[in-house]
């Protein structure tokens, strides 16, 4: 199988870490090779993240480069905009539609772009837009957000079955906080 | 099993497996998890020590002891353990020792982009190279074996994209060497003659590892398709294959240095057009050259930055997959100090007083970014005390009255202590402060001798810093909260009008250590904010404006009350 390549992208202390970790498990236990690339350090001090999850037969480079994402999963609307470039034509985007603003925003030095989602449809990705965050929320912990989007995005691998990405959640999860995950997890998945 | 495993875990578990006993390291990015995850198992001792210098010396101490130790560090860290790396090569080893060390090309979270393997050269010391988790895993382990064999220790090299990422590895056992009881060897003094025939065994040792590298299994070719032939280490060799396909010639070299000859120019021969795919410096080229190979390198590929496919590709003039972009400017997004940490308010109140401030390395370099931009410079761990010194000897009362270093806690028993020496040595009126925050902040969180804790979060010996300051000399030595800006102004003023040395100590742990209180956000009195935006020069992400009056994040904000402070209106209200 070709190698299939996915973004995660959010803003440092969102939970990105945690998501990838999950779909890695997921994928790993599906026979895939599998490699995931992540940014520490610096940048998770509120600054732009991402992380490139790669999966086929065989897979080589551990990041994934402009043109080249199959789904963008992106845990905040300005930071799907910025990585919209990575984005293979015709990929698919899902993304949050919370709006955290960055400092230049905040400090006026910089304007927010407003229609954002409208923005990349017209630019040609399918886009998956949602409010992640009131999931979260509803399922108990705004930290959720993660596992929402997880929920999302699992609709898009149809042949892997619901119960691997539980049982990576099981796993990765502190056992207090299964409950909660579960169920943002859930209303994630639903449309 | 098969499992994802993060490279730094797979040299911790490939460090586990060899029967590694001791591991002694200072943290930096992107190194840091190598120690972090060999501490999880109880057979190896590990500890954060003061600095890169004493993790190294502390290593080899071990290594007489008899058994296999290791020490993990950054690109820049091993400057730090520079000194006693050099000597170390001469004088050998009574059991196997392993450096890691973690370059950062593209700069994630560095200072600057140095290419680790002139020091392999410089210091002639092997050095390996893994290209992923596997490798990095089994290379661990075949350092070892090298280290023991050649009586010498061993780099195991890593870069940002091998340290950070994960692939899949098979764990292994792991193996229990006996401990090799420690004999007095008069030829361990390094001295005269001893060094000198040190320095010979050195050179015979790499003409015997120049031979062993020509047959070894870490390095080997490729052959497939041989209109082009690509000599490559590392993630490269990844990006390699992503690009020039599965036939493609490849001679991956796992060991980097010494390089073999024999088989680079079998490999040269093999091949009609040849190709050295590196980051940074052009290092394997070099040999190459050396070697009167006809070979591309640096003249098509940049020696600054990161690599990728679409730049190898770029670079070849080969196609690269289309993308799209909005119209609109994307704004940046830069990290920036988290809500309620205590460094802002310090910056806040330098940027008023207008001072030069000289920084270091940590957390609180955000505080030379928008909207505080009270940082002139940084250089390396430590500078922030003696470079101040040497700014105000040259500047006089015009530097001395309004410039300070700063400097987080880690730093300065890193690197700073011997800077503020110098400072009260040589009598200088500067002034310091020393940002106590009570851990290692930006690398995450780890232990360090001012905290009271040690590597695994037990009790462990502490700094006294104020003790410390007074006994080098210095008569003023004051501890204010950064939370409390008037007095913290005040002591600023008076430390800057005193005509001597003085340790300010800023201190207030960081809000993102587990058990630290945090109160009950702010609350906006919209009937009062005026909109003036005081409360905005400190660049706090947890407050914005919209439709002209404040607004808190009750998410970000932990009620430290420095904003509540700027507001002239009393329209920010701390509710305890």
């Amino acid at each position: 199988m070709e190698t299939k390549n996915i973004m995660i992208v959010g803003v440092g202390g969102q939970g990105t870490l945690l998501a990838s970790k999950l779909l890695g498990a997921v994928l790993l236990e599906q026979g895939f090779d599998v490699k995931v690339s992540e940014v520490h350090g610096m940048s998770q001090r509120g600054g732009s993240v991402v992380t490139y999850v790669r999966f086929g037969d065989l897979v080589r480079s551990p990041i994934i480069d402009r043109g080249e994402a199959d789904i963008i999963l992106s845990f905040e609307l300005l930071e799907a905009a910025r990585w919209l470039e990575y984005l293979k034509t015709g990929g698919r985007i899902i993304v949050n539609t919370q709006r955290m603003e960055p400092m230049p925003v905040i400090a006026g030095d910089a304007v927010y772009p407003e229609d954002l989602v409208t923005k990349m449809e017209a630019a040609g990705a399918l886009v998956d837009a949602d409010d992640f965050l009131r999931m979260a929320e509803e399922a108990g912990s705004a930290k959720a957000v993660n596992i929402a989007l997880m929920g999302r995005l699992s609709l898009y691998f149809p042949e892997i079955p619901e119960a691997v990405w539980q049982q990576a959640l099981e796993k990765n999860v502190p056992p207090k906080f299964l409950e909660l995950n579960r169920k943002a997890f859930a209303l994630g998945r639903q449309r | 099993m098969k499992e994802l495993m993060l490279g730094n875990k797979a040299v911790a578990r490939g460090l586990y497996e060899a029967g590694v006993r001791f591991i002694s390291s200072y943290p930096g990015t992107p190194s840091t998890e190598i120690t972090e995850e060999a501490a999880k198992y109880d057979e190896i001792y590990c500890e954060w020590a003061p600095n890169e210098k004493v993790a190294l010396e502390a290593a080899h101490g071990a290594t007489l002891g008899g058994v296999r130790a290791a020490s993990a560090m950054k690109h820049v860290g091993l400057n730090v353990a520079a000194d006693p790396l050099f000597t170390i090569s001469y004088q050998g080893l009574n059991a196997g020792l392993v450096i890691c060390v973690a370059d950062d090309p593209g700069m994630h979270s560095s200072q600057n982009e140095q290419d680790s393997r002139h020091y392999a050269q410089a210091a002639k010391v092997p050095m390996l190279e893994p290209s992923d988790s596997a490798e990095a895993l089994l290379f661990a382990k075949k350092a070892f074996e090298i280290s023991e064999q050649f009586n010498t220790p061993v780099f195991l090299k890593l870069c940002t994209r091998v340290a950070h990422s994960q692939s899949v590895v098979t764990a292994g056992e792991r193996v229990e060497p006996a401990q090799v009881p420690y004999q007095k060897d008069p030829t361990k003094v390094m001295m005269t003659k001893n060094s000198r025939d040190g320095h010979v065994r050195v050179e015979q040792r790499t003409k015997d590892l120049i031979a062993w590298a020509e047959t070894c299994d870490l390095n080997r070719a490729e052959l497939g398709d041989t209109s082009l032939g690509i000599i490559t280490s590392s993630t490269s060799y990844q990006y390699a294959r992503e690009v020039f396909g599965e036939n493609a010639s490849i001679l991956k070299l796992g060991m980097i240095w010494p390089l073999p000859e024999k088989l680079i120019r079998d490999f040269a021969a093999k091949v009609d057009r040849l190709i050295v795919l590196e980051e940074l410096d052009p290092f394997i080229e070099t040999h190459c050259r050396a070697l009167g190979l006809t070979v591309e390198g640096k003249d098509r590929f940049p020696i600054c930055g990161e690599f990728s496919p679409n730049l190898i590709r770029h670079c070849m003039g080969m196609e690269e997959p289309t993308c799209t972009s909005l119209p609109d400017e994307i704004p940046g997004r830069p990290p920036v100090m988290c809500a309620g940490c205590p460094h802002r308010g310090i910056f806040h109140l330098l940027k008023k007083l207008k001072c030069m401030v000289y920084g270091d390395i940590g957390c609180y370099t955000l505080g030379a970014v928008a909207p505080l931009n009270a940082m002139d410079l940084n250089v390396c761990m430590g500078a922030s005390c003696s470079g101040l010194h040497g700014f105000n000897k040259a500047m006089g009362p015009e530097g001395e009255k309004k410039s300070v270093g700063v400097i987080g806690d880690s730093t300065f028993i890193h690197s700073g202590i011997t800077g503020i020496t110098d400072v009260a040595y040589n009598m200088s009126n500067s002034t310091v402060i020393i940002l106590d925050n009570s851990i290692t902040g930006m690398t995450g969180h780890q232990q360090n001798p001012t905290t009271g804790k040690n590597l695994r979060g037990e009790p462990a010996g502490k700094v006294d810093l104020e003790a410390l300051c007074r006994a080098l000399g210095y008569e003023h030595v004051v501890v204010t909260d950064p939370y409390d800006l008037k007095t913290t102004e005040q002591v600023i003023r008076e430390e800057l009008a005193y005509e001597g040395p003085s340790i300010i100590i800023s201190r207030r742990p960081c809000v993102m250590i587990k058990g630290v209180e945090h109160k009950p956000p702010i609350s906006v009195n919209h009937d009062k904010c005026v909109g003036c935006k005081a409360c905005m020069q400190i660049g706090c992400p947890a407050i914005s404006v919209v439709d002209g009056k404040v607004q808190i994040d009750r998410t970000l904000c932990i009620g430290c009350k420095v904003c509540t402070q700027l507001c002239r209106f009393g329209a920010l209200e701390g509710t305890c």
